[in-house]
C-alpha cells in the first residue's frame, strides 16, 4: 500500500506540477463526489470523469480507475456506498469500501451495481495508467508502459510525453517513448517522423505509416512507402521463422499424442482405440490437480505431469488386464475391444464429471509470448509444449535404449517365445510396456491441456492424426514418429495461409495415403523379424 | 449358372427363408392389421426397420472383405457415404420448383450461397438411371482407384486399415467444405419425392423397405456366390496366406481390387436406400467412427459368416434404437461393454454361437469350423501375418 | 434336423420379438401432456444440449408443481438422438408416432434441425427450436426461439461501427450453414455501409479447430493496417477455447482487436480461463448478468434444480423458458394440446422473458427479442455494454440476401404461406404441391 502511495504521490509530483500535498488532502473530500459522477455520467461523459479523478491527485485514484477497468468498481443499491470488488464468482462476491479500502466480507450480486465500462473507456484507462506507470521506479513496467502508449499518443500526452523523455534513464524506454513521439508526429503529417521509424518492426510503426501511405501530400506518401518496402523485407524472413515456429509446434503437439501410442501400437502391435481417452485422463488430471490446489495453477500443473502419468499408466493397466489380455495375437480385435472401452470411458468422464468442459489455467508464466524481436514473437505455451514434447521423446529413447525394461520390451517384440524361454516374463512386460504407453498419453494430456479444450471429446479429436503420424513415421519406430509428426506439421502449416486450414488438412492426408503406396512401410520401416509386429 | 449355386446352400436357403418372412409379416401387420392393434407395425417401424436392413447390406459388404479377403477396412462409410450422396443428389433434382426459393434448376443451399448455375457433377442426376448408375459408379471408381494403388504397393493389414481411416477422413472434411457442393455439413435434406412417388407415405415407405429387403437377399447371394466360386478360394487363400498364394502363381492384387470394388459398390447401393429412408444425408457418414463401428457389427454378428454381419447389424442398432430411448444416459456404457464383451468372450461372434447350421463339408469356408475342428484353431489369428513374417523374401519385396 | 429346427424357431422367434417390441403400445392420449424433449445427451453436442433437457424438466416440474396446463400434468418423453443427425429424423418420429407427444422441444445443430423438419411436418408436429440460427425458413410446425441473424448480428455489427468506430472486419467462422450465412448477411451490410472489400477478411475453419497459430497470425498482420480492426466471430463451440488463447497469447488484447462472437455464452466461458478473454464481445438476447429478479429468479430455480452452486445460465435457455411459457400460454389460450389449435393460438402470445421486457410470438413463428453486447468479465460473466432500445422481431428472410429479399412469411390466414413472395405475388415451395 505504502509503495503504491508513495508511486501516486510522485505521478501528482511530477504529472501535475501543482501545490500538491495540501491539494491532496482537500481532495479527498472530492473522492466520493467524484465517484458519484462516474456512475451517473453516459457513456460519452464519463471519459472526462475518469480524466477529472486522474487530475484531482486522490492517492486512490490508480485503485479505482484500475477497479472500474476491470469492472470491479460496484456501488451498493441501498446504500449508494461505492465498493471494489474483491472476488466475483458465485452468487455472493467479497467486496471492500472503495474510500476507505476496509473489506466488508459478502455481498449479493442482486445488491451490487457495477460500474459499467466498455473497450472506449478501457483503451482510454489503459492510456492513463501507462502514463501513471511511466513513472515508476520500475524500468520493466515503465518498459510496458511506454510499449503500450505506442499508437495512442494524442496532443496532451506528446506534450507530457516530450517533458518524460529528458529525464528517462532506461536507453530501451527512451527509444519506444521517441517512437511513440513519432508517430504522433507522422499522423500529423510531419514528414521528418519518417526517418527515425523506418527500421521499426512494430505493428503500431507500421499502421502509422500505411496510414501516412494514404494520406494526400505526395513527398509523404513516397517516404513512407520507401520506409514501408524496407520493414516488409525484414517482416518476409519473420514471417518464414514464424511459419517454421508454428510448423513445429503443431507437430510437437502431434508428435506427444502420437508417441505413446507408437509404443502400444508399434511396440506392442495393440491397436488402442482408447489412446485418446487416456489423453484425455491426463488432461483431466490436470484439472484436477488445479481443484486441489487452488490459487497456485504452475504448482498444480508442474504436479500434473508424474500424476498425469501415473493415473493414465494406471487406467493403461486396467485395460491391458482387463481386456487386451485376452486378445494375444489377434491385433485387428484389440482395436474393437478398445473402441468399447474408449466409449465407456467417454461416457464415464460426462456422468462423473461433467458433459461440459472444464477449465485449466494457464499459469502467468505460461501466458504471452517471448519477444524475438518487434515482429517476431514466440508464444510461450506453444514453446514449453514443444520443449516438452522433445524431453519425454528423449526419456522414452532413454529408457527403450538403456534400461533393462526397454531391452526386455525390445526382445519380447522381436521374439516373445525365445524370449520367454530366456527367462523374461513376458506378462509383467507387456504390463509395463502398455503403462509406459499409457503414461505417455497421459503426459500428452497434460500437455495438451494449455492448448485446448478440456472436455469428454479430447481424445477423439487426436486419435486419427495420431495414428496417421506413427503409420506415416513407420509403425515401431519412434525417430520415425518424431520426424512424422515434426514433417506433418510443417507441412500442415506451409500449406495452411494459401490453402486455408480444411484443405491443408485434407491435402496432408492425401499426401499420407500417396506416401503409403510408395513406402508401404512408412517412413523408418523396421528391419527384421519384428517387421510385421 | 455361379451366381444360382448359393441357393443350393442350406444356411443361404435358411437366411433367405427367414429374411422372406420377416418381410412379410411386417407387410402384412402393417398393411392388415388396423392402427392401434396390438401386433400393428406402424410406418416409424417399417423406416427402422428398413434403416437396420441397409446397414446390414452394408455390413455384409464389409464382411466380404474382411472375413473373406482379410482386409480390415475402416473406410466403409466412405463408399456407403458416396451412394448415398448419388442417391441424395437424385433426390435434389426431383424437388425441383418446391424449394423454399422456388428455383427450377438450383437445390435451395445453392441458391443461399448465391451459386448461379448448376455445378458440372450435379448434371444428368435429375434423371432416375442416371442416379443409379452413379450409386454404383461413385463407390465403385473410388474402390478401384484406391483398391489399385494399395493392392499394387501390397499395403496390408494395419497399414491399408489405417489408409482406409484416412480416405473417409479426409472425404469428411472435404464434403463438410461448402465450397464442394455438397450442402457442407447440413449435407442433402428435405426430400420430396422418389421415382414420382411421395416420400411421405406410408406405402412408399413400406416400398423402400421391401426394396432394401431385395437388395439384402441379391446382394447376399452376389456375396455367398464369389466366396464359393473358384474366385472365393482364391481370396481365402490370400486371406491366410497371401505370399504363399502368390508364390502359386495367382495375382493376389487382382482378387483383392475385384473383391474390393464389389464390396465398395454394395456398400454404395446400401447408403442409396438409406437416404430415402431417414431423409438426409450428410458428411457425418464419412466420420472414421461411423466406419469403425461398421466393423463392430460384423465382428459381433460373427466374421466370416454373412449372415452373422447381418445379426450383428440388426441387433446393435436394435440395441441403439431401444437404449437411446430407455436410457438415454447410460446407453454408451452398455454399447461399449458389449463390445469388449463380445470381442473377448465371443471371439467368433454371436453367429459362432450357432454352429449347427455349418455343414463339416471340406473345402469349405474355414472360418466357421464345424465340429471336430481344432477349438484352439482361430481365424482371426492373422496367419498372414506370420507367413509373411516367415518369408524373408516378401519382406524384400515390400520394403 | 431337431437342431435346425429348433435355430430356425428361435430366429423366427428373435424376428417376432423385435416386431412386437418395436410396434407401438397403444396409448390413452388423454390426462398427460405429453412433451417431448429431443436434445442430444452423448456424442459432441451433449456439451450444449444436455443443460437444455435439464432446463426443460425443471420447467415441466415447476408447471406441474403450480398445477399443471389448466389442471393436466405434463409428462417429459426424454430421448437421446446422440449428437446423430439421421437419428435425429429418427428419434423426432419415435416422439411423434410411437409417444404421441403434444410437443417437442429440441434441436441445436442446424442440420439436426434440417433433418427433424420434414418429420415434423409431415406428422403435424410441434417443435420449439431455442438456438440462435440463420434464418431462411419458416416452417408451420417449428417456432424459432432463438435469435434470427437481424436479431444478433446485425445489431452487434452497428454496435462495432457506430460506437468502436471499426473500419476493418475479420468474418472468422466455423464452415458451417450459420456462419456462412451469418457473413453473407454481414458481407452484404457491410458494403452498403461503404466498407471497402479489401477491408473485409473473411476466413473459414472445420469443426473443433485446435491450431489457430497462422490465422491469428494473419489477423494481427491485417490489424495492423491503421484502421480500427474487429473480429465478427461465429467460431462454434470447441474450436473457441484454443482461439481466444492463441489471441491472447499472440498479444492481441480486446482493447486493440476486439472479437463480437455469436456462439459464445455464458456455458462455454465456464470451461475457459477466462483471463485472456477480458474485455472480448459477445451479442446475444440475455445474458445470466442481467440486472432483473425474474432473471435472479430464475437463476436461484437452476441453481437449486442442479444443486451445483456455479451452475451457470444462458441464452438458448431463456430461448427455452420463453417458448415453454408460451406453449403453456397458448394451450390456455386454445383450451386444448390439438397441434392446429395451438398454432392458430399461439400467434400473438406474449410472454415475460428474463430480460425485463416481453417475448411476442410472430406471425412469421419467430419471436421479439432484445439484442444485448457484452464484455467479458473474468468471472466468465458479460457485462451488459450496449442495448437495443426496443425488441427486435425476428425476420425469417434475410433482407441482404438476394435470393430471400422478396420473401415474407406469415402463418395467419389468408396468407398462410412461409415463403410469400412480395414482388411476384405468389407463395412459393410447399403450397405448389398443394395447388398441384
Amino acid at each position: 500500500m505504502s509503495i503504491l502511495r508513495s508511486l501516486t504521490q510522485l505521478f501528482v509530483v511530477c504529472c501535475l506540477s501543482l501545490p500538491l500535498l495540501a491539494h491532496a488532502q482537500d481532495t479527498r473530500e472530492e473522492g466520493p463526489a467524484l465517484l458519484q459522477a462516474l456512475a451517473e455520467a453516459s457513456s460519452a461523459d464519463k471519459g472526462d470523469v475518469i480524466s477529472r479523478i486522474a487530475k484531482s491527485g486522490d492517492e486512490r485514484a490508480r485503485d479505482w480507475l484500475a477497479a472500474f477497468a476491470d469492472g470491479k468498481l460496484s456501488r451498493i443499491e441501498d446504500s449508494g456506498q461505492f465498493v471494489i470488488v474483491l472476488e466475483n464468482r458465485g452468487r455472493n462476491w467479497t467486496v471492500a469500501d472503495a474510500l476507505t479500502g476496509e473489506p466488508m466480507g459478502e455481498v449479493s450480486r442482486r445488491e451490487l451495481d457495477t460500474i459499467r465500462i466498455n473497450n472506449a473507456l478501457r483503451r482510454e484507462l489503459d492510456s492513463i495508467l501507462s502514463v501513471i506507470d511511466l513513472t515508476v521506479n520500475n524500468a520493466e513496467r515503465r518498459l510496458e508502459a511506454a510499449r503500450a502508449l505506442r499508437g495512442r499518443v494524442d496532443a496532451a500526452l506528446s506534450k507530457r510525453l516530450a517533458e518524460l523523455l529528458p529525464d528517462e534513464s532506461d536507453d530501451r524506454v527512451r527509444t519506444v517513448l521517441q517512437d511513440a513521439l513519432a508517430i504522433y508526429r507522422l499522423e500529423q503529417g510531419d514528414i521528418t517522423a519518417v526517418a527515425p521509424l523506418s527500421g521499426s518492426l512494430n505493428s503500431e510503426v507500421r499502421a502509422a505509416l500505411t496510414s501516412a501511405a494514404r494520406s494526400d501530400d505526395p513527398k509523404l506518401v513516397a517516404a513512407a512507402n520507401d520506409a514501408l518496402a524496407s520493414i516488409e523485407q525484414k517482416l518476409k524472413f519473420n514471417r518464414a521463422a514464424e511459419t517454421l515456429y508454428f510448423g513445429l509446434s503443431l507437430g510437437s503437439v502431434l508428435v506427444l499424442a502420437a508417441i505413446g501410442l507408437a509404443i502400444t501400437f508399434g511396440v506392442m502391435g495393440v491397436i488402442n482405440m482408447a489412446h485418446g481417452e487416456l489423453i484425455m485422463l491426463g488432461a483431466y488430471t490436470t484439472w484436477g490437480m488445479q481443484q486441489l490446489l487452488p490459487g497456485q495453477p504452475g504448482l498444480a500443473l508442474v504436479l500434473s505431469i508424474p500424476a498425469g502419468f501415473l493415473v493414465s499408466a494406471l487406467a493403461g493397466v486396467a485395460i491391458e488386464r482387463s481386456v487386451i489380455q485376452f486378445l494375444k495375437g489377434r491385433p485387428l480385435e484389440t482395436l474393437l475391444a478398445t473402441f468399447g472401452v474408449s466409449l465407456i470411458l467417454q461416457q464415464l468422464v460426462r456422468t462423473v464429471i461433467s458433459p461440459l468442459n472444464r477449465t485449466v489455467i494457464t499459469p502467468e508464466w505460461m501466458s504471452g509470448s517471448v519477444m524475438i524481436n518487434e515482429a517476431l514473437s514466440l508464444t510461450l505455451n506453444r514453446l514449453y509444449v514443444l520443449g516438452f514434447a522433445l524431453v519425454v521423446f528423449a526419456g522414452l529413447m532413454l529408457i527403450m535404449r538403456k534400461t533393462r525394461l526397454g531391452l526386455e520390451v525390445r526382445a519380447v517384440t522381436q521374439n516373445r517365445a525365445m524370449a520367454r524361454s530366456m527367462g523374461i516374463k513376458a506378462t509383467r512386460v507387456d504390463i509395463m510396456t502398455f503403462a509406459l504407453g499409457s503414461g505417455v498419453a497421459g503426459l500428452a494430456g497434460v500437455a495438451l491441456s494449455q492448448l485446448t479444450n478440456v472436455g469428454p471429446n479430447l481424445g477423439q479429436n487426436y486419435i486419427i492424426d495420431s495414428f496417421m503420424v506413427v503409420v506415416f513415421g513407420g509403425v515401431g519406430s519412434l525417430w520415425g514418429t518424431l520426424v512424422a509428426g515434426l514433417s506433418l506439421g510443417t507441412i500442415n502449416q506451409l500449406l495452411e495461409p494459401w490453402a486455408g486450414a480444411v484443405l491443408a488438412k485434407i491435402v496432408v492426408l492425401v499426401f499420407i495415403i500417396l506416401f503409403i503406396q510408395k513406402r508401404p512401410r512408412g517412413l523408418f520401416p523396421q528391419k527384421g523379424r519384428a517387421a510385421e509386429g | 449358372m455361379w451366381l444360382t449355386r448359393p441357393l443350393s446352400e442350406r444356411s443361404t436357403q435358411l437366411f433367405l427363408g427367414i429374411l422372406f418372412i420377416a418381410m412379410l409379416l411386417v407387410t402384412v401387420l402393417h398393411v392388415a392389421l388396423p392402427e392401434g392393434h396390438a401386433l400393428h407395425v406402424s410406418a416409424y417401424t417399417v423406416t427402422l426397420l428398413g434403416k437396420y436392413l441397409c446397414y446390414a447390406l452394408l455390413a455384409v459388404a464389409v464382411d466380404l472383405v474382411w472375413g473373406y479377403l482379410g482386409i480390415l477396412s475402416l473406410g466403409h462409410g466412405a463408399f456407403f457415404a458416396l451412394g448415398g450422396y448419388a442417391m441424395g443428389m437424385y433426390l435434389m433434382r426431383q424437388i425441383g420448383d418446391r424449394g423454399v426459393y422456388g428455383d427450377p434448376l438450383l437445390p435451395d443451399f445453392m441458391v443461399f450461397l448465391n451459386w448461379d448455375a448448376l455445378p458440372w457433377y450435379w448434371q444428368g442426376f435429375d434423371m432416375a438411371w442416371f442416379a443409379v448408375i452413379m450409386v454404383l459408379l461413385a463407390p465403385g471408381l473410388l474402390a478401384l482407384v484406391f483398391g489399385f494403388l494399395a493392392f499394387r504397393s501390397r499395403v496390408t493389414g494395419v497399414y491399408l486399415s489405417i489408409i482406409t481411416q484416412a480416405l473417409t477422413f479426409a472425404l469428411m472434411l472435404a464434403f463438410f467444405r461448402n465450397e464442394m457442393g455438397f450442402g457442407g455439413n447440413n449435407g442433402l435434406t428435405d426430400f420430396k419425392d422418389i421415382l414420382g412417388f411421395n416420400l411421405r407415405t406410408d406405402a412408399t415407405r413400406l416400398g423402400l423397405f421391401l426394396a432394401t429387403g431385395v437388395a439384402l437377399a441379391v446382394g447376399y447371394i452376389v456375396c455367398r456366390a464369389i466366396v464359393a466360386s473358384k474366385l472365393g478360394r482364391v481370396s481365402i487363400a490370400c486371406r491366410d496366406a497371401e505370399a504363399r498364394t502368390r508364390f502359386l502363381g495367382y495375382r493376389v492384387e487382382r482378387v483383392q481390387l475385384f473383391v474390393f470394388v464389389v464390396s465398395a459398390m454394395l456398400a454404395g447401393v446400401a447408403g442409396a436406400l438409406y437416404v430415402p429412408q431417414v431423409g438426409i444425408i450428410n458428411p457425418s457418414e464419412f466420420s472414421p467412427l461411423f466406419s469403425i463401428e461398421i466393423v463392430v457389427w460384423v465382428a459381433l454378428g460373427g466374421r466370416a459368416t454373412l449372415y452373422g454381419a447381418v445379426i450383428g447389424a440388426v441387433l446393435v442398432n436394435y440395441a441403439k434404437t431401444v437404449f437411446t430411448g430407455i436410457m438415454p444416459d447410460a446407453w454408451l456404457f452398455a454399447l461399449g461393454a458389449l463390445f469388449v464383451l463380445v470381442t473377448v468372450f465371443l471371439p467368433k461372434g454371436i453367429a459362432g454361437l450357432l454352429p449347427s447350421l455349418r455343414r463339416p463339408k471340406v473345402g469349405d469356408d474355414p472360418a466357421a469350423p464345424g465340429p471336430g475342428h481344432d477349438p484352439g484353431y482361430d481365424p482371426d489369428h492373422d496367419p498372414d501375418q506370420a507367413a509373411d513374417a516367415q518369408s524373408p523374401a516378401n519382406r524384400e519385396a515390400t520394403v | 434336423m431337431t437342431l435346425k429346427k429348433h435355430v430356425k424357431a428361435g430366429l423366427s422367434a428373435l424376428a417376432l420379438s423385435i416386431a412386437v417390441s418395436l410396434a407401438p403400445t397403444a396409448t390413452a392420449a388423454e390426462d398427460p401432456i405429453k412433451v417431448g424433449i429431443l436434445h442430444s445427451l452423448s456424442g459432441t453436442m451433449a456439451i450444449s444440449e444436455s443443460t437444455l433437457k435439464d432446463t426443460m424438466l425443471m420447467l415441466i416440474e415447476k408447471q406441474n408443481a403450480a398445477g399443471g396446463i389448466e389442471g393436466r400434468m405434463l409428462e417429459p418423453v426424454v430421448v437421446d438422438p446422440a449428437s446423430n443427425w439421421p437419428l435425429f429424423a429418427e428419434k423426432a418420429r419415435e416422439l411423434l408416432a410411437k409417444e404421441k407427444v403434444d410437443v417437442i422441444f429440441g434441436n441445436w445443430t442446424s442440420v439436426s434441425r434440417k433433418s427433424v423438419l420434414p418429420v415434423i411436418e409431415e406428422l403435424n408436429g410441434l417443435l420449439f427450436y431455442p438456438v440462435q440460427y440463420e434464418g431462411e425458413e419458416s416452417s408451420e410446425n417449428v417456432f424459432y426461439t432463438g435469435a434470427a441473424p437481424n436479431q444478433q448480428a446485425i445489431p452487434a455489427v452497428d454496435y462495432l461501427m457506430n460506437d468502436i468506430g471499426v473500419k476493418r472486419w475479420v468474418l472468422a467462422g466455423t464452415d458451417y450453414v450459420y456462419p456462412r450465412t451469418t457473413n453473407k448477411i454481414l458481407e452484404t451490410y457491410l458494403k452498403d455501409h461503404g466498407v471497402a472489400a479489401a477491408d473485409i477478411m473473411i476466413n473459414y475453419t472445420p469443426f473443433g479447430h485446435s491450431n489457430w497459430q497462422s490465422i491469428v497470425s494473419d489477423i494481427k498482420t491485417f490489424g495492423s493496417q491503421g484502421k480500427k480492426t474487429a473480429v465478427v466471430s461465429t467460431i462454434n463451440g470447441d474450436a473457441n477455447v484454443p482461439f481466444y488463447r492463441e489471441l491472447a497469447n499472440q498479444g492481441l488484447a480486446a482493447s486493440d482487436i476486439p472479437v463480437v462472437a455469436f456462439s459464445v455464452g455464458e456455458q462455454e466461458l465456464s470451461g475457459i480461463d477466462t483471463a485472456p478473454l477480458v474485455g472480448h464481445l459477445a451479442a446475444w438476447n440475455y445474458f445470466m448478468s442481467v440486472d432483473n429478479d425474474a432473471n435472479y429468479d430464475f437463476i436461484d430455480a437452476w441453481v437449486a434444480y442442479t444443486g451445483k452452486d456455479d451452475a451457470v445460465t444462458n441464452d438458448p435457455m431463456e430461448a427455452h423458458y420463453i417458448g415453454f411459457n408460451m406453449y403453456v400460454e397458448a394451450v390456455k389460450k386454445a383450451g386444448t394440446t390439438e397441434v392446429n389449435a395451438v398454432k392458430d393460438a399461439i400467434i400473438g402470445v406474449s410472454v415475460p422473458n428474463l430480460t425485463g421486457g416481453y417475448a411476442t410470438m410472430m406471425p412469421n413463428h419467430h419471436i421479439t427479442k432484445p439484442v444485448l453486447i457484452g464484455e467479458i468479465q473474468d468471472n466468465g460473466q458479460f457485462t451488459t455494454v450496449w442495448q437495443t432500445p426496443s425488441t427486435v422481431a425476428g425476420d425469417a428472410w434475410s433482407d441482404f440476401l438476394p435470393g430471400s429479399k422478396d420473401l415474407i412469411s406469415d402463418w395467419r390466414k389468408p396468407l398462410f404461406c412461409g415463403n410469400y413472395n412480395v414482388v411476384e405475388g405468389t407463395c412459393g415451395g410447399k403450397s405448389k404441391v398443394a395447388a398441384n
